[in-house]
């Protein structure tokens, strides 16, 4: 039986993409973007200063990301305040950003991005680094380049781009038992040297199968930065 | 501090003039309309191609290729290429006159906040006077906002001085805070747009290079206006004839006030 997208889509398409830039006033950098129902905003501060004191690193500036879900943006109340799942995620939405800055020029200074999401359906990491990516350019920082993920996951033998929670939570009936067919690798690219800053993997696959989903999420990479592109130029005409 | 500024813009618009009358008018006319267009960068982007282009600030060589490495407007002078940012926090400059908050006393001087990545200090040494070591909140207390100049970006710190004309603790008045890249729209070319507010509102206005700008008025109204003004240019930075619309925007105001 082969699988069917239930929102009708082919499996190397992504949901309507969103985006905007320079949305917070206040923030010197910020931005939207959205996968779908999955909606994350980014707010980039500084470089500033950095206290405590003893976080400050004498040789290149901090990159911190907070990553959170507004409580109101899942079907079930989220509890306010960081969890084990924000907190991870932060760091490694931080890995995933911190190649393409370039923060040698402000030691003992700090840039925080903030990132909320105000609506989650899966995928709410990749909207997420994909938004921080624009809102640091649009905060005026060094960077070598933008940063663009997608998810990408094995629906039962299928390789679909930008999973829906609904395809998350696909389900089979194995010998009477129902089983979790999917597995959920989010990736992200950098957009001109196209290495992979990002890859987690949730579930089995084999290693063909990862193969292809690395190419796939390379191709939709290329389009979703194009979006990023686009919107960050089109500042001029607002 | 604005004599200054003009008298610099002066003198870099005549040489400008120089250079352009050197040239044919064709090329003249070429360079405007390249001008009007605005490119803007993205990062990662290839701007120039060719061994003959200079990378200036906010770009890269990667190979034959210069690329971008920030976001914002495209400048292309001769070979040299150049992005000019149109967001985010000030960087602080040599030479810069900017408007800052004492935040700390210590023994040998004060600690300045100018937005910039790392606080300012601002040595004992550098007030205009000789003063005893006593009690330096004599001079400079916490929370008052200065006229200052940075003297000296080091890697991890930033050097003020109040040698010199015009600086000054600024007393009363309003102070507003607006993007540091938006600063030289508000100036104006020579100065044209900051005196056009000044002529029309009756305000003393002073403006940092680090996006803090002090108003002082006779009266409120006056600051209101002027404020309402800035926000307004800082609001459509893009637009052509920004300081024509600014002028019928104050007129227009004043009249109102009147017929009321």
């Amino acid at each position: 039986m082969a699988f069917k997208r239930p929102d009708g889509r082919s499996f190397d398409q992504t949901r309507k993409i969103e985006a905007k830039v320079g949305i917070i006033k206040k923030a010197d950098g910020s931005a939207l973007f959205s996968f779908g129902d999955s909606k994350a905003i980014a707010a980039v501060y500084g470089p500033r200063q950095l206290y405590p004191q003893h976080l400050q690193n004498p040789e290149k500036c901090l990159l911190r990301c907070h990553y959170d879900l507004a409580s109101f943006s899942v079907t079930e109340r989220k509890r306010p305040g960081p969890t084990r799942r924000s907190s991870e995620i932060s760091y490694v939405m931080t890995k995933a950003l911190e190649p393409v800055l370039h923060l040698q020029n402000f030691p003992n200074s700090v840039v925080d991005v903030y990132i909320i999401i105000t609506q989650a359906d899966a995928s709410t990491r990749c909207a997420a680094i994909n938004a921080a990516s624009m809102a640091l350019a649009n905060a005026g920082l060094l960077m070598k380049e933008l940063v663009s993920s997608v998810s990408i996951g094995k629906v039962a033998d299928a390789i679909v781009v930008d999973l829906t929670k609904e395809e998350e939570d696909y389900t089979i009936t194995k010998e009477g038992k129902e089983e979790k067919a999917t597995t959920d690798i989010p990736l992200a690219f950098l957009s001109r040297s196209e290495k992979l800053s990002l890859l987690q993997l949730d579930g089995k696959i084999k290693l063909q199968e990862l193969k292809q989903a690395i190419a796939a999420g390379k191709k939709a990479c290329v389009k979703i930065t194009e979006i990023q592109k686009q919107t960050l130029k089109k500042i001029k005409e607002k | 501090m604005e004599k200054e500024k003009k008298k610099e813009k002066e003198e870099k618009e005549s040489k400008k003039e120089e250079k352009k009358e050197t040239k044919k008018e064709a090329k003249k006319e070429e360079k405007k309309k390249e001008k009007r267009e605005r490119i803007i960068a993205v990062p990662g982007e290839i701007i120039a191609s060719g061994p003959e282009f200079l990378p200036g600030e906010g770009t890269r060589r990667e190979g034959k290729d210069i690329l971008a490495m920030k976001f914002g407007l495209l400048d292309k002078k001769d070979k040299l290429v150049k992005v000019i940012p149109l967001t985010g926090a000030y960087i602080p400059r040599v030479g810069n006159t900017v408007i800052g908050q004492i935040v700390d006393i210590t023994f040998n001087g004060w600690i300045v906040d100018i937005l910039s990545p790392h606080l300012a200090f601002l040595s004992m040494t550098e007030y205009p006077k000789y003063i005893s070591k006593n009690d330096l909140s004599e001079y400079y207390n916490f929370k008052d906002n200065i006229l200052t100049k940075i003297k000296a970006v080091k890697s991890r710190s930033v050097e003020l001085t109040m040698k010199e004309r015009g600086l000054r603790k600024l007393e009363g008045g309003m102070l507003l805070r607006i993007n540091s890249t938006r600063v030289p729209r508000v100036i104006g070319r020579a100065g044209s747009m900051v005196n056009t507010i000044k002529d029309e509102t009756g305000c003393n206005i002073t403006i940092g290079q680090n996006g803090i700008i002090w108003l002082k008025g006779k009266k409120m109204e006056d600051e209101l206006l002027a404020r309402e003004a800035i926000e307004l240019i800082v609001k459509q930075p893009f637009i052509d004839g920004l300081t024509e619309k600014v002028k019928t925007f104050l007129s227009e105001k004043k009249k109102e006030k009147k017929s009321k």
